[in-house]
């Protein structure tokens, strides 16, 4: 197998993708990707019971982990928190001891109903989805890992195939460059979104 | 020397079972048959192994039979027994009473006396119980239909040989009531020369002996037994009850088969019922397949080639009036029509009473040798083509006459193929079943019991009556389109059947499987099920979260203790699995499951605190902030 700059585990959580329209597609786009983990959370434990031992072990084996869920209520699916309740334990993820993720990177890559309008100081939602994430983005710190902004699609309710495959096209690209260090992380640490344009945070 | 000689025919009764059996079971002909072959391969018309001692033999491993009625009672609960009193007196009362005066009526016509054809008529229509019983097992048949009413019919034929035997001196003309030496194991009776009256009391008290004695002596008995811990202790006290019994029935005249049976009966209940299984079966087999041996060599081909003709007509005589009568039967007690074939196919041969009772007639005067000997080259013929002709109807008279049939009539139902095959359709099959509907989830069941096949089509299921194990059922039933199988089958020899048949012939199918315990699951993982389940697991998982529940866990706790210890058990059927295969010497199954339970429980303590859900807990990080303060002070 071929090494690779690194390797990417993708923590997928949707607990009703036969309803999904949009990232049931999406995943499509990145799940063949060699050196990319695409690990469906509601599929492997439908009783919540999570292997802890097993999900260490696959963290240990990547450098980035992306959290890729649909937002409900401004948060994650119920089973990515309880992942990160029972897997990001004391003493081996944080604490003193703790240093198993140190120097990782986190992303998420997220999707919303709404559109971005509402996602303004003065919108509806009255935050951005960069201030919702913030339990994340502390998590990581926490745990030492560096905190990518997230991959966002916005608008699912009113979404055009057209524009999902242009989503489903960067999200494939993104993991590429990712995967093979091509991507300019001055670049990504001053965006709100890593998909804003993709074109200037991918180096040749 | 004598030793010797009593060793060179267990040698050669041995030899010819376990090389006759074998093949039979390869070529689907069941177990009987090949004891049959085997009795003939090595009888006087064979290889002459055996000759004029296999009549001894016979008498011997009758025996066998005596224990499996007792076994049979085992099973069947006083509460059941007496569901079954309408079958068993009704359909095996009309039997016994039609067969014979159909007989009687025929002898009378044929010329002969009144007398001589009504003991013939009596003889001839009773069925083989040792027969029927192992075949109908060995196919799965006995909880069907027909199954069900074999066995109360012959259970009322067993009854009826006392009578018979009572009626028997009555019938000779010269001698009535003088004749010496008691039927069954030439033993001498008690009651007789007793006046009717007391002949009766004699009886009654000891059937209520053994009644009462089942129901208040044998319990404490068995415990005492049991403390002794000495495993052939407990064997030789089962074996002293079965015989006990037997005695003592042979000494009043009565049936010992019949009195082991009521024994059985009385014990079903009781907390010893497995043991006596477990102790009496390995017996109950070997002297059955005695029994069988000496039946296939008793059959005297001599006399049958120097009159084909007689033999002949008398064999397809009997079979066709037995037929007859019981399709009759089984329509008036509203038989399937599949089942009532079964059923009357079944029963329809002469039986192993009929050898006793006819030398009995003989010595009684009744009839002479002249008319009982080809009647008993019929009587061993007709039961060794019981099996030929249970397999005659499963292959032939079923897909012709039986419900797939009309199945194949209604072609064009076909086209749906189902992506899911479920194979028997008992509450296990149903449930999975239902919930696969449920779902819009399109099901094909195969089932063995032809009533409930019938039932199942009214309410709209698409149903195959048969044996799953037949390849082109699997194929009708759309094993080739089809994604997944799954076997809600109790008989894992049955499934094992069927598995490696799917692998061969529809190796894309997935297969689902039940398994009773663990030693099964390996076998059934072994022969390559995708999934199978523990039965027990389960609901002894759900009976584990309550009372852990009821001893104050909080629910959520209780609930995830049980995964842990849910997942924690299914890895370790992985492991044990391929432990199991490393070893080099035979394990016997029970001695496989000790070993198998030993190696569970050390493995359970080796990592006892696996920490659950400590991303909950939060004593380490106490701990850590509490040793920061004590830095900083």
């Amino acid at each position: 197998m071929e090494v690779h700059k690194n390797n990417i585990l993708i923590l997928f959580a949707h607990p009703a993708l036969q309803k999904s329209r949009v990232n049931r597609k999406l995943i499509r786009y990145v799940v063949d990707i060699e050196g990319v983990t695409v690990h469906d959370l509601y599929e492997a434990y439908p009783d919540f019971h999570i292997r802890v031992a097993h999900e260490q072990a696959l963290l240990l084996k990547n450098d980035i982990i992306v959290f890729h869920y649909p937002v409900f209520w401004f948060s994650t699916p119920a089973i990515l928190k309880e992942w990160m309740d029972l897997v990001l334990q004391h003493g081996w993820a944080y604490g003193r001891e703790g240093t198993a993720l140190k120097e990782k990177k986190l992303m998420s890559v997220i999707s919303t109903g709404g559109r971005e309008a509402l996602y303004r100081k003065d919108g509806y939602h009255r935050n951005t989805i960069s201030e919702f994430l913030n339990p994340i983005r502390q998590t990581a710190a926490v745990c030492g890992m560096e905190y990518l902004p997230p991959f966002v699609v916005h608008g699912t309710h009113t979404i055009s195939e057209p524009e999902i495959a242009r989503h489903g096209e960067d999200y494939r690209e993104v993991l590429i460059a990712l995967r093979d260090g091509l991507v300019d992380f001055e670049t990504v640490r001053t965006l709100p979104r890593l998909n804003s344009d993709i074109k200037s945070i991918i180096t040749k | 020397m004598h030793g010797e000689g009593f060793f060179f025919q267990a040698f050669v009764y041995l030899t010819a079972a376990v090389i006759s059996v074998p093949i039979a079971k390869r070529f689907g002909l069941g177990s009987v048959l090949g004891y049959l072959i085997a009795g003939f391969v090595i009888g006087p018309f064979g290889l002459r192994l055996i000759g004029e001692e296999g009549q001894d033999v016979m008498h011997f491993a009758e025996f066998g039979v005596v224990m499996m009625l007792f076994l049979i009672g085992l099973e069947l609960q006083p509460s059941l027994l007496w569901r079954l009193r309408s079958p068993i007196l009704g359909m095996g009362g009309l039997q016994v009473c039609v067969t014979a005066a159909l007989i009687t009526s025929l002898g009378i016509t044929a010329g002969f006396s009144f007398h001589v054809s009504l003991a013939v008529g009596m003889i001839l229509s009773l069925s083989s119980t040792a027969i029927v019983l192992q075949t109908l097992n060995e196919k799965g048949l006995m909880k069907t239909d027909a199954g069900q009413s074999s066995f109360s019919v012959l259970l009322f034929q067993d009854i009826a040989v006392i009578p018979m035997l009572a009626l028997m001196p009555l019938l000779a003309l010269k001698t009535a009531g003088t004749v010496e030496g008691q039927v069954s194991h030439g033993s001498t009776g008690w009651v007789q020369g007793l006046p009717g009256w007391a002949q009766a009391l004699v009886v009654a008290g000891v059937i209520a002996s053994i009644i009462v004695g089942g129901l208040f002596l044998v319990r404490p008995f068995f415990r005492t037994v049991a403390k002794t811990r000495l495993r052939e202790l407990f064997t030789a006290a089962a074996l002293l009850l079965v015989i006990g019994i037997a005695l003592l029935m042979s000494k009043v005249g009565l049936s010992p088969a019949l009195g082991t049976f009521l024994a059985g009966v009385v014990l079903a209940n009781s907390e010893y019922r497995h043991e006596l299984e477990g102790d009496i079966e390995p017996f109950k087999g070997l002297l059955l397949g005695l029994f069988f041996i000496a039946v296939g060599a008793s059959i005297d081909f001599g006399m049958i080639a120097s009159n084909p003709g007689l033999i002949g007509m008398l064999l397809g005589g009997l079979i066709l009036i037995k037929l007859a009568v019981l399709i009759v039967l089984g329509r008036l007690f509203k038989m399937g029509i599949d089942q009532n074939i079964l059923f009357a196919f079944s029963l329809a041969q002469g039986g192993e009473f009929a050898f006793v009772l006819f030398s009995f007639a003989v010595q009684s005067h009744v009839i002479s040798d002249t008319i009982a000997n080809p009647l008993i080259g019929a009587v061993a013929l007709s039961m060794a083509l019981t099996p030929l002709l249970l397999i005659i109807n499963e292959k032939v008279v079923q897909p012709r006459f039986g419900t797939k049939e009309k199945e194949g009539k209604e072609a064009d139902s076909i086209d749906e193929h189902n992506p899911v095959i479920i194979a028997g359709f008992g509450n296990f099959g149903s449930i999975v079943g239902r919930l696969m509907r449920a779902n819009g989830v399109g099901i094909t069941v195969l089932e063995l019991d032809s009533d409930r096949v019938d039932l199942l089509r009214k309410l709209g299921l698409k149903v195959f009556y048969g044996d799953a194990s037949r390849h082109d059922l699997l194929l009708a039933a759309g094993a080739e389109k089809a994604k997944v199988l799954i076997f809600a089958l109790n008989n894992n020899e049955k499934i094992l059947e069927i598995v490696h048949l799917a692998k061969r012939h529809f190796p894309h199918l997935t297969l689902f499987a039940r398994a009773s315990g663990r030693t099964e699951t390996y076998e059934l993982l072994d022969a390559g099920v995708h999934h199978v389940y523990r039965e027990t697991l389960d609901t002894s998982l759900r009976a584990g979260i309550d009372a852990l529940r009821t001893l104050g866990f909080r629910s959520y706790q209780a609930h995830r203790a049980t995964r842990t210890f849910r997942h924690h058990d299914e890895e370790s059927i992985e492991v044990l699995r391929h432990l199991r295969h490393d070893k080099k010497t035979y394990l016997s199954h029970a001695r496989q499951r000790i070993e198998d339970l030993e190696q569970l429980l050390l493995s359970e303590l080796k990592d006892p605190e696996e920490h659950v859900d400590a991303g909950w807990d939060t004593t380490s990080m106490r701990e850590e902030f509490r040793e920061m303060d004590q830095e900083k002070e």
